[in-house]
C-alpha cells in the first residue's frame, strides 16, 4: 500500500507540475507582448512599459514561473489587472456558486442513474430495459447547453416556475439560491446521468452472472433479495469510480452551463477574464480548475485502491 | 446521413445564400418558401443548417484525423516496444492528457490563440490523441504474441514493418469504431465551443453559434433554437448508433454470439 501511495503521489505531483508548465507556456507564447495584449491596440508604449514592470514581465521567464507557482501554493493568485482586486478573493466568491452547482448536479445524476440502472439490469432484454437504454442514448446525444435552453423555455418562460437565469446570492436565503441552481444542475446532470445509468447497468449485469449470486439464490434468497443484498453492493465499486470522475467533469463542465444561465461562477469568471484580456486571472483560474480535477482523480484512485486490494498489488 | 449529404450539397447549392440578409423576413415560422423558417437576420434556416453541418463535420473529422494521425503511430510504437522506457513514457504522457479537463484546456487554447475553427480543431484533436494511442496499444499488444507475428519476425521483418503490414490491418476495425465515437464527441465539443463564441466565427455558419444567437429569441421564435439543437442530437445519435452497429458487425465474437 505504501509503494502504491508513493507512486500515486509522485504521479499527482508530476501531473500538477506538467499542467502548470503547459498553462504557463500557453499564456507565455501569446503572440506578442502580454502587456500590449492586455491593454489593446491603442495603448501608449510608456503605459505598456509600466504594466510590464507591474506584472514583473521584465523578469526572466524561469523566475516568473517560480514566482507564479510559489504564489499559487501560498494562496496568492495575483492581482486582477481589470478589477484591481486579489484573484483569490474573486475565485472564493465564484466557488460559492460553482461548487454547490456541481454537487447538486452530482446528486441529481446519482438519483436518476441508480434506480434507472438497477431497473434496467434487473429487467434485462425486456421492454423496460430497452426503454431505459434508448433514453440513455438520447441523453448522451443531447448537448447540455441546448437542453438548458429548452428547460428555460419551458420552466422559466412558459410556466414561470423559476427565473431564467442569474443568481440572487446565498445571502438572499439558501432556498432562493438552490432554486436558481436547480435548472442549471438538471441540464448539467442529464448527459452524466445517461452515462452513469449505462455503467450501473453493465456493472450490475456482470455481478448477476457471478457465482456468489448463484450461491445466494441456492441458499434460498429470492431474486430480489440476491439483487439488493449482494449484486448491487458489489456493483457499486466501479460505479463509484465513475462518479468521482464525473464530479471533476461537472466542476469543469459547468463553464458552458453558467453561460446559459448567467451564473456568476468560475466559468463566467474565465470568460470575463478572456474578454477583458486579463491573463493573470485566466492563468490562475484555469490552473485551479485543472488542479481540482487532477486532485479529485487522485482521491478516486486512492479510494478505489482502498476498496479493491487487487489494484494495490498490481502496481 | 441526411446531415452529411446536406453538408456535401452545401458546397455547390443551398436553397438561399446565407450571406444575404433579409431583415424584413426575419424570424418567420416554417413556410413553403423557408421549410424551417428564418433566423433573426432573415436567413433561411435550412441553408444555415446545411452550412453548419459542413463546419461541424469538418471540425470533428479533422480533430479525429489529428487523433488517428498521431495517436495510432504512438500506440503502435508503444506496443512494438512494450515494457521499454519509451512505452512507459508514451503511456504516462497519455495519462497526463487524460487528467486535464478537456473543455478548460480547449477554452484556454482558443482564448489565447484566438477563436476560430482551426484552433477548435487543434483543441479537440489534442484530446483524441491519447484515446487512439491507448486503443491502438491495447489491441496491438494482443497480436504481438500471436503465431503469425512470430512468423513475420522469424522472416526478418522489422518491428516497424510488422506494425504496418500485419498489426494495423488487424486492428483497423476497432479504430473505425473508435473513430465514429470520437467523431460524435467532436461534434458535441465543436457545438459547445461555438456556442460560447470560441469556435467558428461569423459569417461561417455553425450549429453552436446558431444556438447562441437563438438564446435570447427562444421565447418569441422557439423554432430558431429548436432546429440547430435537433440537428446536433440527430447527428450525434446517428453516429453513436452507427458506432454500435459497426462494432457488432466488425467484431466476430459478437457476430458469433448472435447466431
Amino acid at each position: 500500500m505504501i509503494r502504491y501511495m508513493i507512486g500515486r503521489v509522485t504521479s499527482l505531483c508530476l501531473s500538477l507540475v506538467v499542467a502548470s508548465l503547459v498553462i504557463f507556456t500557453v499564456v507565455e507564447i501569446v503572440p506578442g507582448d502580454p502587456a500590449a495584449y492586455m491593454l489593446g491596440v491603442n495603448a501608449r508604449p510608456d503605459t505598456i512599459a509600466a504594466l510590464r514592470t507591474e506584472l514583473g514581465l521584465d523578469l526572466p521567464t524561469v523566475q516568473r514561473y517560480f514566482a507564479w507557482i510559489s504564489g499559487l501554493v501560498q494562496g496568492d493568485f495575483g492581482i486582477s489587472y481589470t478589477y484591481r482586486t486579489p484573484v483569490a478573493q474573486m475565485v472564493a466568491d465564484r466557488i460559492a456558486v460553482s461548487l454547490p452547482l456541481a454537487l447538486l448536479a452530482l446528486a441529481i445524476t446519482v438519483a436518476i442513474a441508480f434506480p434507472a440502472g438497477i431497473y434496467a439490469a434487473s429487467h434485462r432484454g425486456r421492454a423496460g430495459d430497452l426503454g431505459v437504454m434508448g433514453a440513455t442514448q438520447l441523453g448522451i446525444a443531447v448537448p447540455n447547453f441546448w437542453f438548458a435552453m429548452i428547460l428555460v423555455l419551458i420552466f422559466a418562460i412558459k410556466l414561470r416556475w423559476v427565473s431564467a437565469g442569474g443568481f440572487p446570492g446565498w445571502n438572499a436565503g439558501v432556498l432562493k439560491g438552490l432554486t436558481a441552481l436547480i435548472l442549471p444542475a438538471i441540464a448539467l446532470a442529464l448527459p452524466q446521468a445517461a452515462i452513469l445509468t449505462r455503467v450501473m447497468r453493465s456493472s450490475l449485469l456482470d455481478m448477476l452472472n457471478e457465482d456468489f449470486i448463484r450461491t445466494a439464490r441456492a441458499k434460498g434468497l429470492s431474486k430480489r433479495q440476491a439483487l439488493w443484498r449482494h449484486a448491487v453492493r458489489n456493483a457499486l465499486i466501479p460505479v463509484l469510480t465513475i462518479i468521482g470522475l464525473q464530479f471533476s467533469f461537472l466542476l469543469a463542465g459547468g463553464i458552458v452551463i453558467e453561460q446559459v444561465f448567467f451564473l456568476p461562477g468560475m466559468g463566467r469568471l474565465i470568460f470575463q477574464a478572456i474578454s477583458s484580456r486579463d491573463l493573470i486571472v485566466v492563468e490562475s483560474v484555469v490552473m485551479l480548475l485543472v488542479a481540482s480535477v487532477i486532485g479529485v482523480n487522485f482521491a478516486v484512485d486512492l479510494a478505489y485502491a482502498a476498496v479493491d486490494p487487487r489494484l494495490r498489488t498490481r502496481s | 446521413m441526411v446531415f452529411v449529404s446536406g453538408a456535401l450539397i452545401s458546397f455547390f447549392w443551398t436553397p438561399y445564400n446565407i450571406e444575404t440578409l433579409a431583415i424584413p423576413q426575419r424570424l418567420q415560422t416554417p413556410t413553403a418558401a423557408h421549410w424551417l423558417g428564418t433566423d433573426q437576420l432573415g436567413r433561411d434556416i435550412v441553408s444555415m443548417i446545411m452550412m453548419g453541418a459542413r463546419t461541424s463535420i469538418a471540425v470533428a473529422l479533422l480533430a479525429v484525423g489529428i487523433g488517428i494521425g498521431l495517436g495510432v503511430p504512438l500506440g503502435l510504437i508503444a506496443a512494438a516496444r512494450r515494457g521499454s522506457m519509451l512505452d512507459e513514457a508514451i503511456m504516462r504522457g497519455n495519462d497526463l492528457i487524460f487528467a486535464f479537463p478537456s473543455l478548460v484546456i480547449a477554452i484556454l487554447i482558443t482564448a489565447v490563440f484566438g477563436a476560430g475553427a482551426t484552433n477548435a480543431i487543434i483543441a479537440i484533436g489534442i484530446f483524441n490523441i491519447p484515446v487512439f494511442a491507448r486503443v491502438t496499444r491495447g489491441a496491438a499488444l494482443s497480436f504481438w504474441s500471436r503465431d503469425f507475428i512470430l512468423a513475420a519476425r522469424v522472416a526478418g521483418k522489422s518491428p516497424a514493418r510488422i506494425s504496418i503490414e500485419h498489426i494495423l490491418p488487424n486492428i483497423a476495425n476497432l479504430l473505425i469504431v473508435q473513430s465514429t465515437i470520437q467523431f460524435s464527441l467532436g461534434i458535441l465539443a465543436e457545438a459547445a465551443l461555438s456556442y460560447i463564441g470560441l469556435g467558428a466565427q461569423p459569417p461561417t455558419a455553425s450549429w453552436g453559434r446558431m444556438l447562441a444567437d437563438a438564446q435570447t429569441l427562444a421565447s418569441i421564435a422557439p423554432h430558431v433554437a429548436l432546429v440547430p439543437g435537433l440537428a446536433i442530437v440527430f447527428t450525434v445519435l446517428g453516429l453513436n448508433l452507427m458506432g454500435d452497429g459497426l462494432r457488432d458487425l466488425l467484431d466476430p465474437r459478437i457476430r458469433v454470439a448472435r447466431t
